[in-house]
């Protein structure tokens, strides 16, 4: 009965992205935006509606496959949609998110060239991303996991005509390959030891894989299931930017700000991290796994904060905010609490994409100069983006009420419970976090909005609010992200509200273990203040008012004071310069030895001009046989002849 | 010391040789080098009669009739083209016969 | 006894003879000297066949090949102006070569002979043949019927040989008058006869 709208929700955006894409300048601009809006909001209605079903109506989790690609060695490669709580709060998500962006797109890209292609991009975005998170089975997830690659390589290198676009979107293509290769063995090590793709099959046969064990190296037996969701992590650490595959995130930036907002903050990003949880049945039987996951998430949320806090790119401060809140997501993974982690995903969704485009409104008003340290002041000029924004800010830093305050607060709590390898590591880091999130949201509040101006005379003439198509989807984007943890912090978190979606483990269930203190949002509220996060977080907002408000030649003196560490974060820890430096010359090395030795030498020299030689060789060397004297060839013949005689002697 | 069969096949043999080495030292002379070459068959035929003799078998004696009239047909046709040869060339000097060379 | 130690005296004389012509063949200078020496080595060997009691083939040789081809050798070596001297410069460049190959074929036929028997009576006389052997009578009767169809093929080789050797030396040069055969053969009335009606002359 639901199929055909299960169908419906993705290929809307697909349809609109082929008629904005292929039809773009039969339509027009206005054509372009209002079937990419109209097919989006449809998906929105539709997702509300379905996880209405799935919340109030109690309706049954939906599994089935819609197509049979294609059938090899016994096993099916279907398209088909499982349809569970899990999977609808996402698409709610997914398409919320998506709708804001855009709305705001018609504002943020009105004057550009690529409008029409602009939209059916991020169409097709959402079609790709809805896909990913409606898939029943991982042949699907992948080509899903596949597509928000690709549109997310397309929209970073949207301005194609910018060599550092051109750039960043190749990096990001290439890291997401190194993830995606090891997503890919992860699949394959499941079709090696389940024989399936199919969700529901491989988690039922999932307790029989931990059982077995594979030797990656001579007497080293490990854990199979480990080896495969060490895998599928290396995936996720590709998608979701976690280190030390994140280098892609910060450049990613380069794109539009509605594509930064949408795809690499609140939506493709998270991939990975919805991937992990979806995958809560594989992950929960490896503690080893989960551990690694734990580690990696804990570095990623504490360090790519650091550089938050010296970065003076207003968007890149948010991307590295971006890059620590999927480090506090992967940290909730690993200590299997796959619900905190959702349900941060969710605020952190709204809020994040509420930051970028704040940003974005900022960026259009300051006719697209992005360095903070051309700001300051903004807040009366433009109101509405700053109490937004503002909103935003406050979220990210888990202000006592807003949204995530409750999804954050409940993920410290939940790793402090975790007893697994690393847990202690990632509460301090964590925790620290929290403090480095404040100071750096701030820092960029009050360099952007307090203070006085610092832009040129011209640029502070121009000054306006932006258009209502930008401030609407802010203002709608703030409401969720101030109001929407209070009500649902209890259901998603401890109410059971995912049910058979996730799996934990029994010893793993930390926020069981919470969820026995649990009593209403206000008890959550109140339990808050009698811990350290809250106290951090106005901390860091405090040392950011007294850093860049009220001694702003402090920032300065520290930096020359602290000169060593400043580089050290500056150089983004010199993830980059090993990149470029060690791997990506390491590979060209490579590539030139192959090419001038295996293919130059060997291929081209040795094989092909080789025999080619050697027949010239040859034929030089028989030329002179075929002198063309006619005694010669008598010659031949007769020493010939006695060669022949002799040779029938001796086998006589 | 008796004659035998080894008597005559040596003695082919010899003349066999003999002209080998008269086809390596007149490569030039065309005339001279048929000479030789009859002279070849003719040690060719001292065996298959000789085997023959010994063998008591008289398809040698045959054979070296069927070779004879080859022989004559090859010594006659070759002698015509030395003639048309020298008509052309002025010339049955062999190295001049080099039309053929790459 | 006797007929044995003459056997010998004939073979080892007319062997000698037949080495010493050969070598005169190879060594002349002079082709027609060469060719000389040839005719030498033909009769030597025709008489070496009688002493193998192959007396068709000895007369045959003599006859065909002394008679015939040899005197075709002669006339061609004399007709032709041959430049000796340049034909025989640098010979001894491959008589190395010659050589070599030359004491390979001896050795090579003196092993046959003295090592390995290849399963022939080669240390025994050769066998009698009965009084009444007539050499051509039976030469002719398997010559006639075991052989008659490559017989028959050998007189068309010779035959065409014939041909060749005649196509190949005809001159045709212009200005010589010649019979047109097949023209003759295909020749029409019409084309020698014209029947042209003549106007009476009229009497002035």
């Amino acid at each position: 009965m639901m199929e055909p709208v299960y169908l419906a929700i993705p290929l809307a955006p697909l349809l609109a992205a082929l008629v904005a894409g292929l039809g773009g300048r039969l339509i027009g601009r206005t054509g372009a935006h209002t079937v990419t809006i109209l097919a989006v909001a449809v998906s929105f209605v539709l997702s509300v509606w379905v996880l209405k079903e799935q919340l109030q109506d109690g309706a049954a989790a939906y599994n089935g496959a819609v197509y049979t690609w294609l059938l090899t060695d016994g096993v099916p490669m279907e398209i088909g949609f499982l349809i569970d709580r899990l999977t609808a709060l996402m698409m709610v998500v997914v398409t919320f998110v998506s709708l804001m962006v855009h709305v705001y797109t018609v504002g943020y890209m009105h004057d550009d060239d690529g409008y029409t292609r602009f939209f059916a991009y991020i169409s097709l975005f959402t079609f790709s991303m809805l896909m990913l998170v409606m898939s029943n089975n991982f042949l699907q997830l992948f080509f899903g996991w596949e597509a928000v690659g690709l549109v997310s390589y397309l929209l970073i290198g949207f301005w194609y005509t910018r060599p550092t676009a051109i750039f960043a979107a190749l990096k990001a293509f290439l890291v997401n390959r190194v993830g995606d290769f090891g997503f890919l063995v992860g699949i394959a090590g499941i079709v090696h030891y389940t024989g399936s793709l199919d969700y529901a099959h491989v988690f039922h046969a999932a307790p029989l894989v931990a059982q077995q064990s594979l030797s990656l190296f001579e007497g080293q037996p490990w854990n199979a299931m480990t080896v495969i969701c060490i895998c599928l992590f290396v995936g996720a650490m590709g998608k979701s930017a976690q280190v030390p595959l994140h280098v892609w995130l910060p450049d990613s930036m380069e794109g539009p700000t509605p594509i930064s907002a949408l795809i690499h903050a609140a939506t493709m990003v998270t991939a990975g991290i919805f991937m992990v949880a979806r995958m809560s049945p594989l992950f929960e039987l490896s503690p080893t796994a989960l551990s690694c996951v734990l580690v990696i998430g804990a570095t990623t949320a504490l360090f790519m904060g650091f550089l938050g806090v010296v970065n003076n790119d207003i968007k890149r401060v948010v991307a590295y905010s971006t890059l620590s809140q999927l480090g506090y997501m992967t940290v909730a993974l690993g200590a299997s609490a796959y619900a905190a982690s959702i349900f941060h995903l969710m605020t952190h969704a709204f809020f994040k994409a509420l930051l970028f485009l704040g940003a974005g409104s900022v960026i259009i008003a300051m006719h697209h100069e992005q360095d903070m340290r051309r700001m300051g002041g903004l807040r009366r000029q433009l109101p509405v983006t700053y109490w937004t924004t503002l909103m935003g800010a406050l979220a990210l830093v888990g202000f006592p009420g807003f949204s995530g305050f409750f999804s954050k607060d409940a993920l410290i709590e939940a790793v402090a419970e975790s007893r697994l390898p690393g847990a202690g590591y990632a509460l301090f880091c964590v925790t620290v976090g929290v403090f480095v999130t404040a100071l750096y949201t701030f820092r960029m509040i009050f360099m952007t909005f307090h203070g006085e101006g610092r832009m040129d005379a011209h640029t502070r003439e121009h000054l306006h609010e932006s258009p209502w198509v930008v401030t609407v989807p802010l203002v709608l984007l703030a409401i969720p992200s101030v109001v929407v943890g209070w009500p649902t912090v209890g259901p998603v978190l401890f109410g059971g509200y995912f049910g058979d979606a996730i799996v934990v483990q029994p010893r793993h269930d930390v926020l069981g273990l919470l969820g026995h203190e649990f009593s209403g949002p206000a008890g959550f509220l109140l339990h808050a203040f009698r811990s350290a996060p809250v106290y951090l977080a106005a901390a860091g907002a405090v040392a950011a008012w007294y850093l860049y408000l009220k001694r702003p030649d402090l920032p300065a003196m520290l930096r020359q004071r602290l000169a060593p560490l400043y580089r050290v974060l500056d150089a983004k820890y010199g993830f980059d310069w090993v990149n470029e430096n060690v791997l990506a010359a390491g590979a060209r090395a490579l590539g030139r030895l192959f090419w001038r030795v295996g293919d130059e030498l060997l291929i081209d020299g040795a094989l092909v001009n080789g025999s080619a030689r050697a027949v010239g060789w040859l034929a030089a060397v028989t030329r002179h046989l075929q002198s063309g004297y006619l005694y010669h060839y008598a010659f031949a013949m007769i020493i010939g002849l006695s060669a022949l005689l002799g040779w029938l002697l001796w086998n006589a | 010391m008796n004659v035998g069969l080894p008597s005559f096949l040596l003695l082919a043999g010899i003349v066999f040789s003999i002209a080998i080495v008269g086809i390596f030292l007149n490569r030039r002379n065309l005339i001279v080098l048929l000479m030789c070459i009859e002279l070849m068959l003719l040690a060719v035929n001292f065996n298959f009669i000789a085997f023959g003799r010994w063998l008591g078998d008289l398809n040698g004696q045959v054979f070296v009739f069927f070779i004879l009239t080859v022989a004559a047909a090859e010594s006659a046709i070759g002698l015509a083209i030395l003639v048309v040869l020298f008509r052309e060339r002025r010339s049955i000097n062999v190295e001049n016969l080099d039309t053929m060379r790459g | 006894m006797t007929a044995n130690l003459l056997t010998s005296v004939l073979f080892y004389f007319y062997g000698a003879v037949l080495v010493a012509a050969s070598l005169g063949v190879v060594l002349a200078r002079n082709p027609v000297r060469a060719a000389l020496c040839l005719v030498l080595a033909f009769f030597t060997s025709a008489v070496l066949w009688l002493l193998l009691e192959a007396e068709f083939l000895g007369i045959v040789l003599v006859l065909v090949y002394v008679g015939a081809v040899m005197v075709l050798f002669l006339f061609v070596v004399m007709m032709l102006d041959i430049n000796v001297a340049q034909l025989r410069e640098g010979l001894v460049r491959y008589a190395w070569l010659g050589a070599l190959v030359a004491g390979v074929m001896i050795g090579e036929v003196a092993y046959v002979v003295w090592f390995r028997h290849l399963g022939l009576p080669l240390a025994l006389d050769a066998p009698p043949l009965p009084l009444a052997y007539s050499n051509t009578k039976s030469l002719g009767a398997v010559l006639y019927t075991d052989y008659l169809l490559p017989f028959q093929l050998a007189a068309v080789v010779l035959l065409v040989a014939i041909v060749a050797a005649i196509s190949l030396t005809t001159r045709r040069r212009p200005g010589y008058k010649h019979q047109d055969i097949a023209a003759q053969v295909a020749v029409r009335s019409a084309d020698r006869l014209r029947i042209v009606k003549v106007e009476a002359e009229k009497r002035p």
